[in-house]
């Protein structure tokens, strides 16, 4: 266990260091694993991402398609950008805001059916909270289709 | 009136954190000396006048002075008198001038009491806190002023956000302001340090009773955070890995490594450069933490308002501090000497395991918060939750748990692990029993399961080091880490148990009808409409029952609908036994007339808090310890001192 007086630190430094940097690079991949990305209905129409993966979902939800299951508390509605649209289901609370013909993101996996099966739901809460991708939504793809269903 | 006394208070308060930090840096000079001796009285008076200024904000709420632009953003007439206070913090601009009071109040309390030091290093420890100061002074003054005015007055204040109207507000940010910003003293101590070429144990020993104190306010904010989203937000998770909690969490991982690294300078005069670099890191995390929320470039509850401008203008301030002090850091280190030396088995051994290993999962969680962003400068919108969060901080954190188990045992400079070997049977013993319950019971998740497992193994080992030793002259900071230790070994019995166990469900029920969820009986009495102050709410009354025979008790959750701003919340309640909580969500009424009941049973969940506010406790026992025997040296000290002087005077005597 003797170690040289001079070495000691470098030892300690190069033990950091090494941890660090694997620490670093097992973030990376992990990351590029766990990540979950953000589409839009027409992106998850034309490439769908595989079922085992968590992303979310924005876009308007489809005017008239929201109903409610005989449980009472599993809700089915549509997502739509104006080119798209993607079934979703979705078991829980729905949040207060959350109507039809508004923005949402919904998080969760896509399922083989074709079917988005949400596991939360964001909806625009108020002006100050927005979910960060119905902003630019809302700007680009989505405007189009506020105008026709209002 | 207020408001223009407020903004004056705040300019003068800034034109002294400028003189301050002027007069601090001359009087490391030869000829400017005599410049020195103002620097601690401007530092405390700077203090004062941040307070004031923020007195003043506290004032235009309280009375709601609806010409001040703020107070009309974020306040309404019709709000309790304490949520209009608290109102005062609920906001960008007020938790800004909060960040800055606190700042000064933290540097005034270091001038009025720190004597431990060579003065040099004081004046160049305070000539940094003003530095930092000054940067957020004026962010404050420049672009974000709190007092501005608004004309024409309007008739009504468009009210707070009700999630924040709770009274959780009133103590949470102020608790983790302390500890976030608490720890700019660290940073300023080791920037003066570096200056004056001053690291050393003295420093250590200087710094430790200041970090210990950030520490244990922002352990008790965090707690307190994750509590208070816990039952406000009615999702029934107590952290969620949002950008702002990551944001705390960073800071509390470098200080805690910070606070373990520096009794190793202090008592054993080793890991000099390690210490001061995470005392730059520390506060650094702090600023990070706010860029990333106040900036608004990450999505998040907490991000008050998305305003380029002030982004940019605060990752210069973090450009400018963190980058400052790195380059001193760079510049200095060859001159910062080795210390000692000792043997990998031994308690500074296990300690450095632990700072690398706090090192890592900070540096996991810095990397999860900005990835997004890395992400989406590079063209694709991510999102990154607990898949990556949790395996990959367990990675680390495990093996520091079971060190954490072993190192307060070994002891400094050179151990056998043979010498601990006995001790740590009966903790083994009761890993390998926690994990053979676990496998009996089935259906346990990995992570729960280790984590189980380790924090029964845990608790025993926490309290070992108080074997052998007469138990009321064990020193208080030994009392403290065994606390601490403790507490975190019962945070992850409850954190395990929360995710292995927690039953959750998701009903529709007409009035009369009884559910089950876990061991409870739940039946939905009624529905009727009851209001508040400013809301007006429909509440369940639930009448809810452990077991086949238990006492019946009622809940009372609620669906509330404020109209200033307006919006609708869910109040949860809560019913707390010995072995877990009931936790009920109220949803909304389906067409066909039934209402939607959210309910979880979570065993064991409120340990998770209880460690939490145990691991402070802990912290304050060391404090105190710390304190008292500095205090009773420096008695002596004056005692000898007085004795000197008699003599002295004994002598003259013809």
């Amino acid at each position: 266990m003797a170690i040289k007086a001079k070495h000691q630190r470098l030892v300690l430094l190069a033990i950091a260091l090494v941890v660090l940097i694997g620490a670093a690079l097992l973030a990376a991949w992990a990351l590029r694993n766990q990540a979950s990305y953000f589409y839009v209905p027409s992106e998850i129409v034309a490439d769908p991402p595989s079922p085992d993966r968590a992303v979310r979902l924005g876009g308007m939800v489809e005017k008239g398609s929201l109903r409610t299951e005989p449980d009472g508390v599993t809700i089915a509605f549509a997502v739509e950008d104006g080119n798209a649209r993607v079934p979703v289901v979705f078991k829980g609370i729905v949040p207060s805001l959350f109507v039809e013909g508004s923005g949402v993101v919904a998080e969760g996996k896509m399922a083989t059916n074709g079917t988005f099966v949400a596991d939360n739901l964001l909806a625009k809460h108020d002006e100050n909270y927005v979910p960060r991708e119905m902003q630019n939504m809302t700007d680009a793809q989505a405007r189009k289709v506020v105008a026709e269903t209002k | 009136m207020i408001a223009e006394l407020g903004l004056a208070a705040l300019w003068l308060a800034a034109a002294l954190a400028a003189l301050q930090l002027v007069s601090g840096v001359l009087g490391l000079t030869e000829r400017g000396s005599v410049l020195g001796g103002v620097v601690r009285p401007v530092a405390v008076v700077q203090g004062v006048l941040a307070l004031v200024a923020f007195c003043c904000l506290i004032y235009v709420f309280a009375v709601t002075d609806l010409s001040v632009k703020l107070v009309a953003l974020n306040s309404h007439s019709m709000k309790p008198l304490v949520f209009k206070i608290a109102g005062a913090w609920g906001n960008h601009e007020g938790s800004m001038l909060l960040w800055v009071t606190v700042m000064g109040m933290a540097g005034a309390f270091v001038a009025l009491v720190e004597r431990r030091l060579p003065e040099p290093t004081m004046l160049a420890t305070l000539a940094g806190q003003a530095f930092v100061s000054l940067g957020f002074y004026a962010f404050l003054l420049i672009s974000s002023n709190p007092f501005e005015r608004l004309s024409p007055v309007p008739a009504e204040g468009n009210g707070l956000n009700p999630l924040l109207q709770d009274l959780g507000l009133a103590f949470h940010p102020p608790t983790l302001y302390l500890g976030y910003v608490g720890l700019s003293i660290a940073f300023s101590f080791a920037i003066g340090a570096l200056v004056t070429r001053e690291v050393g144990p003295a420093f250590a020993r200087a710094m430790r009773p200041w970090v210990l104190g950030a520490w244990i306010f922002l352990t008790i904010g965090i707690t307190a955070g994750s509590y208070w989203a816990y039952y406000e937000l009615g999702w029934g998770g107590w952290w969620f890995w949002d950008p702002v909690e990551n944001a705390s969490l960073m800071p509390w991982l470098a200080a805690t490594a910070l606070l373990h690294s520096a009794s190793v300078l202090a008592s054993r005069n080793a890991l000099r450069a390690w210490t001061v670099m995470l005392g730059v890191v520390a506060f650094s995390m702090s600023m990070i933490g706010t860029f990333l929320v106040r900036s608004g470039i990450l999505t998040s509850v907490h991000a008050f308002a998305v305003d380029p401008e002030r982004g940019t203008f605060i990752l210069g301030l973090l450009a400018i501090n963190i980058g400052g002090a790195l380059t001193l850091f760079a510049l200095r280190a060859s001159t910062v000497t080795e210390g000692e030396r000792f043997a990998l088995v031994s308690r500074e051994g296990a300690l450095v395991f632990n700072n690398v290993m706090l090192s890592a999962i900070l540096g996991i969680v810095l990397f999860g918060t900005l990835y997004p962003l890395l992400a989406e400068a590079m063209g694709a919108k991510v999102s990154v939750g607990p898949p990556y969060f949790n395996p990959m901080s367990a990675l680390f954190a495990i093996p520091m748990l079971i060190v954490l188990a072993v190192g307060p045992l070994l002891r400094w400079r050179r151990d056998k692990l043979a010498r601990v070997g006995k001790a740590l049977i009966i903790p083994v013993m009761l890993v390998v029993a926690a994990g053979i319950a676990l496998v009996a019971i089935g259906g346990v998740p990995l992570l729960p399961f280790l984590g189980l497992a380790l924090a029964v193994g845990l608790a025993w080992a926490s309290v070992l080091p108080l074997r052998d030793r007469n138990l009321r002259r064990t020193p208080l900071p030994v009392w403290g880490m065994v606390f601490a230790h403790f507490g975190i070994a019962v945070a992850l019995f409850g954190m395990s148990c929360e995710s292995a166990f927690n039953v959750e469900k998701l009903v529709a029920v007409r009035v009369g009808d009884v559910t089950e969820v876990g061991p409870w009986g739940v039946k939905l009495d009624t529905i009727e409409p009851v209001a508040g102050p400013n809301w007006t709410a429909l509440e369940a009354r639930l009448l809810v029952r452990y077991g086949p025979d238990g006492k019946v008790t009622r809940m009372l959750p609620q669906s509330r609908s404020f109209w200033a701003p307006p919006q609708q919340t869910s109040e949860s309640a809560l019913l707390t036994r010995w072995n877990g909580q009931l936790y009920a969500v109220l949803g909304g009424e389906a067409e066909d007339g039934r209402w939607q009941l959210r309910l979880w049973w979570k065993p064991f969940v409120p340990l998770i808090w209880i460690g939490g506010l145990l691991i402070a406790f802990g912290g304050l026992l060391a404090l105190i310890g710390r304190v008292a025997s500095d205090v009773r040296r420096l008695i002596a000290k004056d005692k000898i001192a007085y004795r000197h002087e008699r003599k002295a005077q004994l002598g003259l005597r013809p």
